[in-house]
């Protein structure tokens, strides 16, 4: 015993450490992690956010420096509260209720005090900012807006939230995204990659150089400049033009696909969802439910296209040869079908073959048209699928895929629509149940992008590039397939003639002759949208959308246009001449119809739009 | 060398140099800091450390030049001296980090307790390998306990508890040598009384010894101590128990308490007291199966442990060369002390055994307490870890220790 009690004490010993060493170092993980905790920060650097070009390299969205006043309240020394509070115009309350949460968090971390100072408040700060001890200032970059439109189109970035983080583990709490928009839909061109450093603390969390020399480190990646296929002066002049009224205005380049303008109306500055001014400003256009302005209209609005949708049913009627050009139909102030039921119509002489038919928007003759189309095959169903597949090819009833961030598909009834709600086969349906189709109204619903392209194919008789909104990166042409591969219609050239020909009579005698452009020829149509609204729970009809779609030069066109209004009465009233007025402005520069510039700056829709919040009785369409 | 001599045992000088020049290594990481000079820098302690590990190499050469005889014939001599050196301190010490246990000369400072441990064991074994000695008898014992409690009552008030406590090592040697094993049971017995009372309360300690007490008094009478030495147990025990809180709490100084209750786990406070134990075990634990690699610990760069090149040098070999490096340092203190035992018992001479084991009990009480300490099951108690830990003083006076029994052993053929 004498001899081995330190042996056995020395190797109990022993293997006692030995166990404790194996529990700390292998089997409890948790000391490990918090080792990473407490002994690396983690740096990052963030690169410039990209510029935004119009088409005609005009500059849209750049950079500014905003500075954060940071605060490290250990190495606070006593300083003028007076002069520092009027400096950043704060009151003493405020900046020591400030101070006390920074010691809270932390007294040897950095924590914001006044965040997002402007250029001219930092500059009288920075000359006196060697007095304030443990203060000091961090850069931050926000967005600067060289324009005061085009919100809807560019969108806006704010910090990240949680979702986000937890998608995507690029992001971490703090960091800036695009929301809405092109910040959003092309975030990871313009964001660039952000550089990370890994550096080494000490005890007292101080920074002691890099961790492991750097190895770990990257450098941060510029974001990419782009340009974007809108035309800014188009865009500011309709956004003029949309004032004190509600809709949008699509404009596309019927040759590329590329959207020359994507209006919406009402909106806002986008100057005013930056920085400090952000979330109380963000919070007033997020709560007004009744105008919306963060509603795009011109991507997600869906509505029966009216008028305009005839053309569709005469190229098709063309493409089935159930219709021929110089096919007439008469009108007796609508069309009469099935049991007695009608079809209204304007007066206007008759009867009509195709080309006066579009022009004057006859649905008589659009009626029968569509009827041939359906009762051309042994059933309306197989009728009513392939009306259905002809529209499928112009892009209708289905996402575009294009690169805009919101958007609708529309609708465009099928067979099993229709099967569904009359419950086929215990009762049946015919072509009669489905005439709205004809003219635009019943089930057909289509957004104001989705017209403006069906103006772009009339206008190249038969194909259009998918719309989109990125026209370079960094100087080079996309070269994403999507939106350089033409699509085709299932409607032959030749078809196209006639119609393009009814459309420019439009102007030229039709519905729209009052809105000619001298120089210009234009292919138009008109459209009205019936719409309703709940009041107290009743269905109640509100004054018609003004619908307008075109398309110039006639025989080249370069712009096809949509312009939607709500409760703008007829189409050429406000559609139509807000359509003109951005033709003349997009091809020729200058307005010369001075006249009708004026009537639509002059006119204001805000009283159509208070009648059904007033809870008084009021008329509709005059 | 004379004639009989047997040689040096190279196995325990293999493993001193191999601890010697490992602790230099984890120094030098520990205390590298930003700047990267010469692994010589007499600026840095790392580069004074290599120059103690070559001041060693000559105290190595003198201690194994001089006969072997001269330790046991100059033994008091070298008692004397050095219990002169630690009362001088009261007069001429100077104070580093509030403890007065210095001597300056010039830029280098001498910390006499640590040369006091090898001259105690060798006038400890000077006085047992007396001839007229009986450790039995109790006036020897008194005599015995005498010449250990003069260095570390000389210790206490600087204030340096944790040296003084290392002289609880020569209970080694004087159990080895015949001391009663009466008092390892009373030693060991009263330990446990006061840790299981701080822990769940006298009330079932008082009970738990009475139970234990019974059992024995069953057992049978032959094997069995005698009733009334039982029953004096089992009172003190219990007083031992009920006085335990006011110990504690009125004898105790509060950070004496913390440390207590730290290890015991009844206070978790990893800012306060706790921090130097929280921030060691999270070194050690982030270090895992191989570590970070030399230099490139993370806690280490951070100098999170606060005396990470001292006390808590161990903590580095934790965090940068994982559980093989820590293991692999464990496994060699225990070679080496199994190894001095080994030596210790082939002594024909009772001097050199004597001597032998009071080396084997002062490196295990170091051992024990330090990586105790830094592992965190051992209360906080400031000694370093021998051969590792920076510090001339330590580094000579671990070297001496080791090398006059070295020096003893290689002569043992002369008896």
């Amino acid at each position: 015993m004498r001899k081995i009690l330190l042996y056995i004490t020395v190797l109990t010993t022993g293997l006692l450490f030995i166990g404790r060493l194996f529990y700390l170092q292998v089997i409890d993980t948790s000391l490990a992690i918090r080792s990473r905790d407490n002994a690396i920060k983690v740096v990052y650097d963030y690169p410039q956010r990209g510029y935004i070009y119009d088409r005609n390299g005009k500059l849209m969205v750049s950079n500014q420096p905003s500075y954060d006043v940071m605060v490290i309240p250990r190495n606070l020394k006593p300083f003028d509260t007076t002069e520092f509070c009027n400096i950043l115009n704060i009151s003493q309350e405020d900046l020591e209720k400030k101070l006390d949460k920074a010691r809270i968090y932390s007294p040897m971390l950095p924590s914001v005090v006044i965040p997002q100072l402007t250029k001219s408040e930092y500059a009288i700060l920075q000359e006196k900012m060697r007095k304030y001890q443990g203060f000091y200032i961090q850069k931050r970059s926000l967005r600067d807006y060289e324009v005061d439109h085009s919100a809807n189109v560019l969108g806006y970035i704010a910090e990240v939230n949680q979702k986000k983080i937890n998608e995507n583990p690029y992001y971490i709490s703090g960091d800036l995204i695009g929301r809405a928009g092109v910040e959003s839909y092309y975030e990871e061109l313009l964001r660039g990659v952000k550089g990370v450093k890994y550096i080494q603390k000490d005890r007292f969390n101080r920074d002691i150089g890099p961790y492991k020399d750097g190895i770990y480190d990257t450098l941060p990646e510029k974001g990419k400049d782009i340009t974007i296929t809108i035309d800014s002066d188009l865009q500011a002049y309709g956004t003029k033009l949309m004032e004190n009224k509600r809709g949008g205005i699509i404009a596309l380049e019927p040759g590329t696909g590329e959207i020359l303008a994507l209006i919406t109306a009402p909106t806002y500055d986008p100057a005013d969802l930056v920085g400090r001014k952000r979330s109380p400003n963000f919070t007033e256009l997020y709560y007004d439910t009744i105008a919306r302005p963060l509603y795009d209209r011109g991507l997600l609005a869906e509505y029966p296209p009216g008028s305009p949708f005839k053309t569709l049913n005469a190229l098709i009627g063309l493409q089935e040869g159930v219709v021929d050009t110089d096919d007439k139909f008469s009108c007796n102030h609508g069309y009469t079908y099935g049991r007695g039921r009608r079809l209204g119509c304007h007066a206007h002489r008759s009867p009509l073959d195709m080309i006066p038919g579009i022009a004057q928007s006859c649905n008589a003759y659009f009626a029968n048209v569509y009827r041939r189309i359906i009762e051309k095959y042994p059933t309306p169903q197989e009728g009513m699928d392939a009306w259905n597949a002809h529209l499928k090819s112009f892009g209708l009833g289905q996402f575009m895929g294009n690169d805009l961030e919101t958007g609708r598909p529309g609708k465009i009834p099928d067979a099993e629509y229709y099967n569904q709600i009359y419950n086929y086969p215990t009762y049946k349906w015919y072509s009669t149940a489905t005439i709205s189709n004809a003219i635009g109204q019943g089930e057909v619903l289509m957004t104001p992008i989705q017209l403006a392209n069906m103006a772009a194919i009339i206008g190249n008789k038969g194909w259009y590039y998918t719309p989109h909104i990125l026209k370079e990166i960094e100087g080079t042409p996309i070269k994403n397939e999507k939106f350089t591969k033409k699509n085709y219609t299932s409607i032959e050239e030749r078809h196209f003639e006639p119609v393009v020909e009814g459309m420019h009579e439009v102007y030229k005698s039709g519905t729209a002759t009052t809105l000619r452009i001298p120089g210009i020829e234009i292919a138009g149509k008109t459209g009205t949208a019936e719409n309703f609204t709940k009041i107290d729970g009743k269905r109640v009809q509100l004054t018609d959308h003004s619908i307008f779609v075109a398309f110039a030069p006639v025989d080249n066109p370069q712009i096809a246009i949509a312009v939607f209004v709500e409760n703008g009465y007829w189409g050429s009233r406000y559609g139509g001449r807000i359509a003109s007025l951005m033709i003349e402005k997009y091809l020729k520069g200058t307005i010369t119809r001075t006249d009708m510039e004026e009537w639509i700056l002059s006119h204001s829709l805000e009283e159509e739009y208070a009648k059904p919040l007033s809870g008084e009785p009021f008329k509709i369409n005059y | 060398m004379s004639r009989n001599s047997a040689g040096f045992d190279w196995i325990s000088i293999c493993i001193y140099l191999v601890l010697i020049l490992f602790g230099w290594a984890n120094i030098y990481s520990a205390s590298l800091g930003t700047n990267t000079g010469s692994y010589f820098d007499l600026d840095q302690p790392y580069g004074k450390q290599a120059l103690f590990i070559g001041l060693s190499i000559f105290l190595i050469i003198i201690i194994l030049s001089i006969e072997a005889k001269f330790y046991q014939r100059f033994s008091s001599v070298i008692y004397i001296i050095s219990l002169l050196s630690l009362a001088g301190l009261f007069v001429f010490g100077k104070t580093i980090s509030g403890a007065t246990s210095w001597y300056a000369f010039g830029g280098f400072s001498l910390q006499p307790s640590e040369f006091a441990k090898f001259a105690t064991a060798l006038a400890l074994a000077k006085y047992l390998s007396d001839i007229q000695t009986n450790i039995r008898k109790l006036s020897h014992q008194v005599k015995a306990f005498i010449i250990i409690a003069i260095p570390a009552i000389l210790i206490v008030p600087q204030p340096d508890p944790g040296s003084a406590l290392v002289y609880a090592a020569f209970f080694f040697p004087l159990y080895r040598e015949g001391l009663s094993g009466f008092y390892l049971v009373t030693g060991i017995s009263a330990v446990a009384v006061f840790i299981m009372t701080l822990l769940v309360g006298p009330y079932w300690v008082s009970g738990g010894v009475f139970v234990i007490a019974l059992m024995i008094f069953l057992r049978k009478r032959k094997k069995r101590p005698g009733r009334i030495l039982i029953s004096i147990f089992t009172i003190v025990s219990i007083v031992l128990s009920f006085s335990v809180n006011y110990i504690f709490e009125n004898v105790f100084e509060q950070r004496h308490r913390d440390r207590f209750n730290i290890v015991l786990g009844k206070e978790v406070d990893s800012r306060g007291i706790g921090y130097n134990t929280n921030q060691s075990e999270i070194a050690i634990g982030s270090g895992g199966w191989l570590g970070k690699g030399w230099t490139e610990g993370t806690q280490t760069k951070g100098h999170f442990v606060p005396e990470q090149h001292t006390d808590y040098i161990f903590s580095t070999v934790g965090e940068e060369w994982g559980f093989m490096g820590s293991a692999m340092v464990v496994i060699l203190f225990v070679l080496l002390m199994i190894r001095l035992l080994y030596m210790a018992e082939r002594q024909r001479n009772q001097f050199h055994r004597v001597y032998g084991y009071s080396v084997i009990g002062i490196l295990f009480i170091h051992f024990l307490v330090n990586i105790g300490m830094v592992i965190g099951i051992f209360p906080t108690v400031g000694i370093p870890l021998p051969f590792f830990s920076y510090g001339g003083s330590g580094l000579w006076g671990f070297t001496i220790l080791l090398f006059i029994f070295i020096k003893l052993d290689s002569d043992r053929l002369s008896y």
